[in-house]
């Protein structure tokens, strides 16, 4: 029960008076100043990436180092791209990632309607037994994971990146089913009696009504399968099958001098990351708050 | 209104019956419920309650991955308690995950106060405040490793023009993690985001009475936002170090433990040990008592919560039976 969702203000108010009146005219000066300089500290290392990314190589490690390049090299964007194939790696990431989101959205969204809405003897051992392993540490599960995939043969193939996916993950089933408990269940009792089976109720009321979780989901699936590091590096052997971390991380290996290059591709990796976030924000936003606080 | 729907859900349920005797629409229910649960029921037995178990048997064995797996009893943990690099990892793992999570909360308390401030432009500082978190991942990793250069670095570059010569950061013993523990800090945004709900739910009436009794902004702060957030800090304490002290990933691709060792964090050595030295049984038993350490540590934590955690739910709770 919110007893009210008003922005708090924590500054103080502007009073009559001159000297409360130049107390707020500081405290708004402090705001702002505080603003900017943090604003300052997150972006100055993303341009420091730009800027590195278009010197020539031999100003990356100039002494005294400087900001700005003196000739902007925007082929350094080219070069990088086709110094490995590249092209390969983000066509494989692209395989694994979109199977694995359309992968969690669906086994994802089943399990948290029976957790929201279906009554059943169990369900609270089995949504206890879910959160359970959520916080058990994910250390302990690779090995057993590994050996059990390589045992099956799929070792160097995308099945183990994607496989997992399509079998639930209790993080995004436990986001999901928040969001479905706020969802008035007069709704799909209205449709329960009109003599729609539960998929449909699924697909018809709470999936639409869920809109902003199910984006919340699968940006946060596409974010993590893209920067999956651990998986990719376990189980991905021969460097046709390498996602572009992977194709990053052997650049890097390699090619340790060529750092302007090594910039112009990372930041060729994270501008969709960008683009989407800056698109769809305040899905982000609502994903956070909702496995975080809302419990 | 979740409350309230809950109720409603309580009281529209049928009057308690003997359990054997289901009722034909009930009996479908569950076998729906169970339907509906089944990729996640399968996938908890392949990736995650069988995995566990697996992985608890197998830290009782002596098992080279190419030589296939011999009963060693508890031999596994008596090796582990003997290792120097066992203890150092730890020491390693305790001292980032206390920096980041000391850190990582206080810094991103203040940006979300600041965030929560009526100012122009709100969208804009919130959008550039949480963005390095979303974008966190090797790319960064690298971006860190040039703006952490001893030589070349952004960061040497900055203090060289103030006459300051800077440390050799990720290259010096003493720094490597210091360095890490600011790497994570830049990445902390969705803790933020998280204070940033939390503040938004405190009431407004509670500051209009702290005005009223003539309370200033620091007044309101400690006494009204610190213990309406304390839940939340909580949460975040927790959740923020039982993250930090598995996180190795980026460390892997920094610095890979250097330099001498340094950097070598508790799931990077058994990363190390599984994958590189093919050891098996033993990577599996230091898995589980790093899951010890992180039990122990969240029921600790949890105990001194009662002392400075306080919850609003008492009042509330007598505040919805007026309304009833």
């Amino acid at each position: 029960m919110r007893l009210s969702i008003e922005q708090p203000r924590i500054e103080v108010g502007p009073h009559p008076g001159q000297n409360a009146r130049m107390a707020y005219v500081l405290h708004k000066i402090m705001v702002y100043a505080l603003l900017i300089l943090g604003s300052v500290l997150f972006i100055l290392p993303f341009m420091w990436m730009l800027t590195t990314a278009l010197k020539p190589s031999n100003e990356v490690f100039a002494f005294p180092p400087q900001f700005f390049p003196t000739t902007f090299l925007w082929q350094n964007f080219v070069l990088g791209w086709t110094v490995l194939p590249f092209t390969q790696y983000l066509i494989n990431t692209l395989i694994i990632t979109t199977a694995a989101v359309i992968g969690n959205m669906i086994s994802c969204a089943l399990p948290a309607y029976a957790f929201a809405r279906l009554r059943a003897r169990g369900r609270g051992i089995f949504l206890i037994l879910m959160l359970a392993t959520m916080m058990i540490p994910s250390e302990i599960t690779l090995v057993p994971t590994f050996v059990l995939f390589s045992k099956a043969g799929l070792v160097n193939t995308f099945w183990p990146l994607i496989l997992p996916a399509w079998f639930g993950y209790p993080f995004f089933i436990f986001m999901l089913r928040q969001f479905f408990m706020t969802i008035p269940k007069e709704l799909d009792d209205a449709a329960r009696i009109e003599g729609a089976s539960h998929l449909r109720v699924l697909w018809s009321i709470i999936l639409p009504l869920s809109r902003p979780a199910l984006a919340a989901l699968a940006i946060f699936s596409f974010v993590g399968n893209r920067n999956n590091l651990l998986a990719p590096l376990i189980y991905l052997r021969s460097s046709d099958k390498f996602t572009i971390v992977l194709g990053l991380n052997l650049f890097h290996g390699q090619y340790v001098t060529y750092y302007n290059q090594l910039m112009a591709v990372s930041i060729l990796t994270l501008l969709p990351i960008i683009i989407i976030f800056f698109i769809a924000q305040k899905y982000f936003i609502r994903g956070v708050t909702l496995t975080g606080m809302n419990g | 209104m979740q409350l309230t729907t809950e109720k409603v859900a309580l009281l529209s349920k049928p009057a308690p019956r003997r359990r054997s005797k289901l009722g034909r629409l009930e009996r479908r229910e569950e076998r729906m419920f169970y339907l509906f649960i089944l990729p996640w029921l399968i996938g908890f037995i392949f990736f995650g309650g069988g995995p566990i178990i697996a992985s608890a048997v197998m830290s009782f064995t002596n098992w080279q991955l190419l030589a296939g797996p011999k009963w060693t009893g508890l031999g596994n943990y008596v090796q582990l308690f003997q290792d120097p690099l066992f203890y150092l990892t730890l020491k390693n793992t305790l001292y980032y995950g206390g920096g980041t999570v000391v850190i990582g909360v206080m810094t991103s308390f203040l940006q979300a106060l600041l965030l929560n401030q009526r100012v122009h432009g709100q969208a804009f500082f919130r959008t550039v405040f949480y963005l390095p978190s979303v974008i966190a991942g090797i790319a960064t990793a690298f971006l860190w490793l040039n703006i952490f250069h001893p030589d070349f670095g952004l960061i040497n570059t900055v203090l060289g023009v103030f006459g300051i010569q800077g440390p050799g950061w990720v290259t010096s013993e003493y720094w490597v993690i210091p360095s890490l523990i600011i790497m994570s800090t830049w990445s902390g945004g969705s803790t933020m985001i998280i204070y940033l709900a939390g503040l938004q739910n405190i009431p407004a009436h509670l500051y209009e009475a702290a005005s009223i009794d003539g309370a200033g902004w620091w007044s309101k702060f400690w006494n009204v936002t610190v213990p309406m957030m304390s839940p939340v800090i909580f949460f975040n304490v927790v959740t923020g170090f039982i993250g930090s002290l598995q996180a190795f990933t980026l460390i892997l691709i920094m610095t890979n433990g250097a330099p001498a060792n340094a950097s070598l964090v508790y799931g990077l050595y058994i990363y190390r040990q599984a994958f590189q030295y093919f050891n098996i049984g033993y990577a599996s038993a230091l898995a589980w008592v790093l899951f010890v350490i992180i039990m122990v540590i969240t029921l600790v934590q949890l105990y001194l919560a009662k002392h400075w955690v306080y919850y609003e739910g008492e009042i509330q709770r007598r505040e919805i039976r007026y309304e009833a």
